[in-house]
């Protein structure tokens, strides 16, 4: 955390443009640069970022556990779902013309954007929950609390000082 | 019925794959063990099934293309007498070790993070049982990465009963970590030379190169040696073989006794058949032991590894401890199997894969019900428990005469086959020092069975009484096997003889 209002300014401006650039590279993933692994690095710092300057304890308030948590695994699932869907339409594991069978130039890209958005929820969350377990009960001031340990943070410089 | 007939080489890698993260979003409360009995129970069915068609009804391979790219370019799933063996021992002491760990690792993991310990197990056994029945070098490292560090964070798992369960996994990650880059720049290394990542296609790249070797213009000497070199490397780390076992007492000792279990009849196992496979299918023998000997270093190895293992065990005055290093030992006499390059040989190795589970699983279970019990495995803990603990004693003892190799035990039939073949080969000393081994074997052993039935147990210790029956089921399930495999080895031999002579290519 950190109480500079320049690194507070900037990173409240650069964080939804973040997630925006993040979702870019998630849905361009297939005809250009980036793809599932790169937007969730992003759309992950973004937040990390905002916790970064404000505190873990005010990031998991934006962005609760229990969703990167549940993320986490939910995004293996939907890679994983799209092959078991394959299977069970009796094509191979993975095999995405299961998904479009009369066409199936058509249906590979499909297959390939879920898992594509699979493997960007997964990273995301991985990311932050990573950020979580090396921040939570460290040093984080209860949430809200920011504004007001200001003055104490200047108080502590001067008597060290 | 057909469509799962089709897919059963994927379905026992998906099914815990999907049922493991189901799992983590779902399995709160006791769910969660429901759900991994249930997945186990389904792919060991599924083993069973493969292992049937491979060994006996034929075709010998069934494969599996993954998203149906053909083999060299895709990952193709590749079932084979030998991989389908070992695969269904991992699944069957999957499942006996889940079945038991519902009620054994109730006290070590709290509620609120229960699903995600039974989404961990099931990742484990994804990753060793794809490790087993995958055809692809890369894809064996990911699925290598996916067991160790599922493994890391179980064996942790103890740190609620003593801390230095802790420090046994941060031991356990460094020297796996290592192990699998050794395996990683070996694989690049053959990557390099024959621009494959396919077992089989490397296996055909590498005998056009071999060839070259005996003109005036050899190519690529030095990188395959180099990557045979690094993957054998990483390979005995996975494996614990001696002197690479460091890791292994440490990480039994202070791990979970369901976890301990699991990874005493699994996770080596998977190691010794990785090494198995990529000396006989993937590098071929001539090249690894004709050409460079190295089955002298191997069965070197091997060797020291029963003696030092079975000398340390003797010492020890922790059971679990014991166990490990005896384990140690154990592994000495896969790792010999596999040195000896002939038929017999490679039938003790798999038999003893198979044996050495079920005879340590049901011990490292019995010694998971005395530490239920009695809050301790040391020797003290044991004594008198053969009056208090009849069944869960007995089981023991049935373990420890298997590893002892006592007549009418399993691991009577696989020294069988382990001294043959070293006679075959001429090699003397080897088999005299498996014969030693047993006898080291005998010592430890009575040791504990010493504590158990002529101890007595100690002044002012607390009542205890035999443990609860879904911990002694499963510990009794897996004895009794140790003893019919003993007794019945026609179906371990009919397997193992399959699978070696798929290995060294004799007509069956």
């Amino acid at each position: 955390m950190t109480t500079n209002p320049i690194m507070r300014v900037i990173a409240r401006v650069n964080m939804p443009l973040m997630v925006v650039f993040a979702v870019y590279v998630q849905v361009h993933g297939e005809i250009g640069p980036g793809g599932g692994f790169q937007a969730g690095v992003i759309f992950a710092a973004a937040f990390i970022l905002y916790g970064m300057v404000f505190g873990g304890a005010e990031m998991r308030r934006v962005f609760p556990r229990w969703i990167s948590d549940a993320g986490s695994a939910l995004g293996v699932l939907i890679y994983a779902g799209t092959g078991v869907y394959s299977m069970l339409m009796g094509y191979p594991f993975l095999d995405h013309v299961a998904i479009w069978p009369s066409n199936p130039g058509g249906a590979e890209p499909w297959g390939m954007v879920s898992v594509e958005w699979g493997v960007g929820i997964t990273v995301a969350c991985v990311m932050m929950t990573i950020f979580n377990e090396i921040t939570e009960g460290t040093d984080d001031p209860p949430p809200g609390a920011d504004t007001e340990m200001v003055p104490a943070l200047h108080q502590n410089k001067t008597e060290l000082g | 019925m057909e469509l799962i007939q089709l897919h059963l080489p994927a379905l026992i890698v998906v099914l815990p794959l999907v049922t493991g993260l189901l799992t983590a979003l779902l399995g709160r409360g006791g769910r969660g063990w429901w759900i991994s009995l249930g997945a186990t129970g389904a792919v060991l069915a599924a083993t069973l099934q493969l292992l049937a068609q491979v060994v006996y009804q034929g075709p010998q391979t069934v494969t599996y293309l993954m998203g149906n790219w053909p083999m060299p370019y895709g990952i193709g799933y590749v079932v084979d007498p030998l991989n389908a063996a070992v695969m269904a021992t991992v699944a069957l002491i999957g499942f006996v070790v889940t079945l038991y760990a519902g009620r054994s690792m109730a006290p070590e993991i709290s509620p609120d993070r229960a699903r995600y310990f039974w989404a961990v197990w099931q990742f484990c056994l994804v990753g060793l049982l794809g490790i087993t029945i995958t055809g692809d070098a890369f894809n064996f490292y990911v699925l290598l990465e996916i067991s160790s560090l599922s493994t890391y964070t179980l064996i942790a798992m103890g740190h609620g009963r003593d801390r230095r369960a802790l420090t046994a996994a941060i031991h356990y990650l460094v020297l796996g970590t290592i192990g699998a880059c050794c395996y990683l720049v070996g694989i690049a290394y053959l990557y390099m030379v024959t621009g494959s990542l396919n077992f089989a296609d490397i296996h055909a790249r590498l005998a056009d190169i071999y060839a070259t070797w005996a003109t005036d213009a050899p190519v690529y000497k030095k990188t395959i040696i180099a990557g045979f070199a690094f993957i054998m490397v990483g390979l005995s780390l996975k494996l614990a073989l001696f002197p690479l076992h460091v890791w292994q007492p440490n990480a039994y000792t202070y791990a979970p006794a369901a976890v301990s279990a699991l990874l005493a009849g699994t996770a080596t196992k998977v190691g010794a058949y990785g090494m198995i496979r990529i000396v006989y299918s993937v590098m071929g023998t001539d090249f690894a032991f004709t050409f460079l000997r190295s089955d002298i270093l191997l069965a070197a190895c091997a060797l020291m590894a029963i003696l030092v293992g079975s000398l340390q065990a003797i010492k020890q005055t922790n059971a679990k401890k014991l166990l490990a290093y005896s384990s140690v030992g154990q592994i000495g006499y896969i790792a010999l199997g596999i040195a000896a390059n002939n038929v017999a040989g490679l039938q003790a190795a798999v038999i003893h894969i198979f044996n050495h589970a079920l005879t340590k699983g049901a011990m490292f279970m019995a010694l998971g019900c005395v530490l239920y019990r009695t809050g301790g495995v040391r020797l003290e803990h044991l004594r008198g428990l053969g009056r208090k603990m009849p069944l869960t004693c007995a089981a023991f003892l049935v373990g420890g005469m298997g590893l002892i190799g006592v007549p009418l035990t399993s691991g009577f039939v696989s020294k069988w086959y382990l001294v043959q073949s070293a006679l075959e080969r001429q090699w003397l000393a080897p088999a005299g020092v498996v014969l030693v081994g047993s006898i080291l074997a005998l010592v430890y052993v009575g040791r504990c069975a010493e504590a158990m039935y002529f101890g007595q147990r100690p002044e002012n210790s607390p009542e205890v009484r035999e443990a609860p029956l879904s911990m002694l089921v499963p510990t009794l399930l897996l004895a009794a096997a140790s003893l019919y495999f003993g007794i019945d080895s026609g179906t371990t031999s009919r397997v193992s003889e399959a699978a070696a002579k798929f290995l060294l290519g004799v007509a069956p």
